[in-house]
C-alpha cells in the first residue's frame, strides 16, 4: 500500500479528537512502571496499535518539556473498569514526557488520543502455511508483545515468547504481563535466565524441526530489531516488526515520524506502521541519522 | 444578555465567505490521513472554515531524512523537507478527497523558479474545487540563490507574474526570518497579493543530547507552538498596519483567547497549526470558545474585534 494513501485497512479506527481518562493505578514494576487507564470512549485496541499520551494537568514541567504527547502501546486491555475499557501501560521512564507519565497518581487525568497505528498480522496472514508464532520481546518492547500473546492465546494459536533485557534495572512487568505463560529469558548481565542476547534465544529455537513453519514478531531496541529481522529474512521466515521513531502526533499529520523504505522514500511509522514487515524496510536501525 | 453562542462568526477572506475565521496551518494537518484514522466523524465534525493544503511542490518529493522533529520547551522545530506526491498526484489523488470536507480549500504551492510557480498556480487555480492559492515563498530562487519571501523586490517581481494568471485569491506566506516583514508584505501587496499568512516558522536548530552533531537530518529547521507565539504578535501587528488587505495570523495558537490576541493584532482569521498535533481536534476548541472569549473582552461580534485598534 503506497505511503501516501496513509494506513492499513485493519486498523481499528480512533474517536476523533483526544479524551481525558482517569488513573486507576500506578505501580512499579520491576525497572519500569505499569500504570492503568480507564478509558470510556475508545474502542477496544488491538496488538501493535498505540496511543498517544499526556498527563493532564502539568505536562510542561521545568524547562518546558513535555510538550508534544508521548506515543506509548497498551500493554493489556481488560474489560471493563469504571464502566470503560481497562487500558494497563507499561512506562520506561527515559526523559521528562515518559518520567511525567510515570508519577500520574489514581484519580489524575490522562489525557488519550487513539488507537493509532496498524496492527499485527495473524501468523496465516503472513504466510498460510505458518503453524504458530514466535514473539521476541526486548526492553520495554515486551509491552506490544504481551498484547500480542494474549490475542493468540484467545485465538488458540500456538505461540512462544522469548524475552530479552539488559539488566534487572531495564525489565520489569514479565510476570504481570505474561502471567504464568511459558516465556524464556534472556538477561546480558546473566542475573537471571540465559546470559546473553535473546536472539540466541531465537537461534537455539530455529534449530528446532517446527520452528520453519513460525511467524516471527518483534519489539524492542533498534539493534535487536535489526538482528531479528536479518536472522529471518536469512531463513525465509516470515516478520513482523513494532518499531519506533519520535512522533509528534501519531495521526499522520506532521509528517515527522519517517522511516526509510526498502524501495526508497520514506513511510509515515504512526500511520503506515508502527508494524511493519521485515521486508518493507532497509534496516529496522535506518530511522537513526547515519553517524558520520 | 445574549448567551455566547449567539455571536456569529461568519466572516470571509478575500472574498471567500467562511463559517468562521478558523483555518489550519498548511503542513500541520493531513485531512485525507486524519479521515482514514479517525473515520467519518472527521467530516462531520471538521475543525477548520477553510482546509489549507500542505505544500505541493511540481515534482514528487521525499521529503528530509530523519530525524525531523525535536521537542523545545513550549515547542517543536521540524525539518520535514515537503514530502509530496508532486503536482500531477496531488491533482488526481488527492483533490478530490480533500473537497469532500465541506469547507473552502486554499491550495499551497512552492517552487524554487517562477516558471515552475506559473505552471502550479495555473493548473491549481483551474479546479473549480480550489478557492484560493497560497504561495509559499520560504524558498531560495534556483537562479538568485535568495530566498524570496525575504526579499521585498524578489516578493513583487513573483506576484506580478503570477497576478494575471487568475482571479483567485493568492495569498502570499511571510517568513518571520527577516528584519522588517512588513516591507515583504508591502511588496506583496504592491505585486497584487489577495492576502498574507504569517507567520511560518522561524529559523531554529538543536544538538544531539549525545553525539556532537547536529540532531536533525537536515541539519535546521523551523520553530513553531506557543513559543513563538510573540514574535508573531508583534510581527502580524507591524505587517497589518502596513497594509491593507487581510492578514491570516499564526504561530502558536493554542485556544481560542490566543486566537482572539491574533485578531486584535491585526489579523482577519486564524490559523491552528502546531497544536493540532497534542488534539486533533484543536481547531474545533479554539472555534467553540471565541463566542465567550469575545464576550470576556467586551465584543458583541466577531467583526467588531477584526475592526478594534489595540491601545
Ligand atoms: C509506537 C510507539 C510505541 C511506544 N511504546 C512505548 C511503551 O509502551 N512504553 C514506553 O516506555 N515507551 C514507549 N515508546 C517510546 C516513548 O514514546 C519514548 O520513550 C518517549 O517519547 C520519550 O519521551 P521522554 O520525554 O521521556 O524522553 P526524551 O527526552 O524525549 O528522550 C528520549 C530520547 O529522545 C531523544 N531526545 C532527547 N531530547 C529530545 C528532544 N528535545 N526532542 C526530541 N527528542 C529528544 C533522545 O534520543 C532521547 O534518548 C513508544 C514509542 C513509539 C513510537
Ligand atoms: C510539521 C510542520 C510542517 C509544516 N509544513 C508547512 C508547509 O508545508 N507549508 C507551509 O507554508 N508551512 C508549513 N508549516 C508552518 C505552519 O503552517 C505555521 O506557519 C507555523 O507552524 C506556525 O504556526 P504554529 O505555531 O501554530 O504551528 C509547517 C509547520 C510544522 C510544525
Ligand atoms: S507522528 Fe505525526 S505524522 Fe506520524
Amino acid at each position: 500500500m503506497p505511503a501516501e494513501a496513509g494506513g492499513r485497512p485493519d486498523r481499528v479506527q480512533a474517536p476523533f479528537g483526544r479524551r481525558l481518562c482517569e488513573v486507576i493505578e500506578s505501580r512499579a514494576a520491576g525497572g519500569y512502571r505499569i500504570f492503568t487507564l480507564a478509558d470510556q470512549t475508545g474502542p477496544p485496541p488491538a496488538p501493535g496499535q498505540f496511543f498517544m499520551l499526556a498527563a493532564s494537568p502539568d505536562w510542561s514541567g521545568e524547562g518546558g518539556r513535555p510538550y508534544l504527547p508521548r506515543a506509548i502501546s497498551h500493554a493489556r486491555v481488560s474489560e471493563h473498569v469504571k464502566g470503560g475499557l481497562r487500558l494497563d501501560f507499561l512506562i520506561d521512564e527515559v526523559g521528562p514526557g515518559t518520567s511525567r507519565l510515570a508519577r500520574m497518581k489514581p484519580g489524575d487525568g490522562c489525557w488519550v488520543a487513539g488507537p493509532f497505528g496498524g496492527r499485527f498480522s495473524l501468523p496465516k496472514q503472513l504466510n498460510s502455511k505458518a503453524a504458530g508464532a514466535i514473539l521476541v520481546g526486548g526492553g520495554i518492547g515486551i509491552a506490544p508483545m504481551a498484547v500480542l500473546r494474549r490475542e493468540l492465546v484467545d485465538r488458540g494459536i500456538p505461540s512462544r515468547t522469548l524475552l530479552g533485557f539488559r539488566d534487572q534495572q531495564h525489565s520489569g512487568g514479565i510476570d504481570e504481563l505474561f502471567g504464568c505463560e511459558e516465556t524464556r529469558l534472556a538477561y546480558e548481565d546473566g542475573s537471571s535466565g540465559h546470559k546473553g542476547y535473546v536472539t540466541d534465544l531465537l537461534l537455539q529455537l530455529l534449530e528446532g524441526d517446527d520452528s520453519g513453519s513460525a511467524a516471527v514478531y518483534s519489539c524492542g531496541p533498534p539493534a535487536m530489531l535489526e538482528a531479528v529481522r536479518q536472522i529471518c529474512l536469512e531463513r525465509g521466515l516470515p516478520v513482523e516488526l513494532a518499531l519506533e521513531s519520535p512522533m509528534a502526533c501519531g495521526y499522520g499529520a506532521c509528517f515527522g515520524c519517517a522511516v526509510p523504505k526498502a524501495e526508497g522514500g520514506y513511510m509515515r511509522l504512526c500511520i503506515d506502521g508502527p508494524v511493519v514487515r521485515g521486508d518493507e524496510i532497509a534496516s529496522a536501525m535506518a530511522g537513526e541519522p547515519a553517524v558520520g | 444578555m445574549a448567551e455566547p453562542s449567539s455571536i456569529d462568526l461568519a466572516t470571509e477572506i478575500c472574498g471567500i465567505g467562511l463559517d468562521g475565521p478558523v483555518l489550519n496551518g498548511s503542513g500541520t494537518f493531513d485531512a485525507l490521513a486524519a479521515r482514514k484514522v479517525f473515520g467519518d466523524a472527521l467530516i462531520e465534525d471538521f475543525p477548520f472554515d477553510c482546509y489549507v493544503s500542505k505544500t505541493i511542490t511540481m515534482n514528487p518529493r521525499p521529503g528530509n531524512p530523519p530525524y525531523r522533529l525535536w521537542e523545545t520547551p513550549s515547542g517543536m522545530i521540524n525539518s520535514i523537507g515537503l514530502p509530496g506526491p508532486g503536482l500531477e498526484g496531488f491533482l488526481a489523488r488527492d483533490l478530490d478527497g480533500l473537497a469532500e470536507f465541506g469547507v473552502p480549500l486554499i491550495v499551497s504551492v512552492m517552487a524554487d523558479q517562477v516558471e515552475d510557480f506559473e505552471v502550479l498556480v495555473a493548473r491549481v487555480a483551474a479546479r473549480d474545487e480550489v478557492a484560493g492559492i497560497e504561495l509559499n515563498v520560504s524558498c531560495p530562487n534556483v537562479h538568485s540563490g535568495l530566498i524570496v519571501g525575504e526579499q521585498p523586490s524578489e516578493t513583487e517581481a513573483l506576484m506580478k507574474a503570477l497576478r494575471p494568471i487568475t482571479e483567485k485569491p493568492l495569498v502570499v506566506k511571510l517568513t518571520p526570518n527577516v528584519a522588517n516583514p512588513h516591507e515583504v508584505a508591502v511588496a506583496a501587496e504592491a505585486g497584487g497579493a489577495d492576502a498574507v499568512s504569517m507567520i511560518n516558522t522561524v529559523k531554529a536548530a538543536a544538538i544531539d543530547p549525545t553525539v556532537n552533531r547536529a540532531w536533525l537530518g537536515a541539519g535546521a529547521g523551523g520553530l513553531s507552538g506557543p513559543a513563538v507565539r510573540p514574535i508573531a504578535l508583534a510581527q502580524v501587528r507591524a505587517v497589518a498596519e502596513a497594509v491593507t488587505i487581510p492578514v491570516i495570523g499564526m504561530g502558536g495558537i493554542t485556544d481560542s483567547e490566543s486566537a482572539l490576541e491574533f485578531i486584535l493584532a491585526g489579523a482577519r482569521v486564524v490559523a491552528v497549526g502546531t497544536e493540532n498535533f497534542r488534539d486533533p481536534r484543536a481547531g474545533n476548541a479554539v472555534k467553540d470558545g471565541l463566542p465567550a472569549a469575545l464576550r470576556r473582552r467586551g465584543f458583541a461580534s466577531l467583526a467588531e474585534a477584526q475592526s478594534a485598534t489595540l491601545g
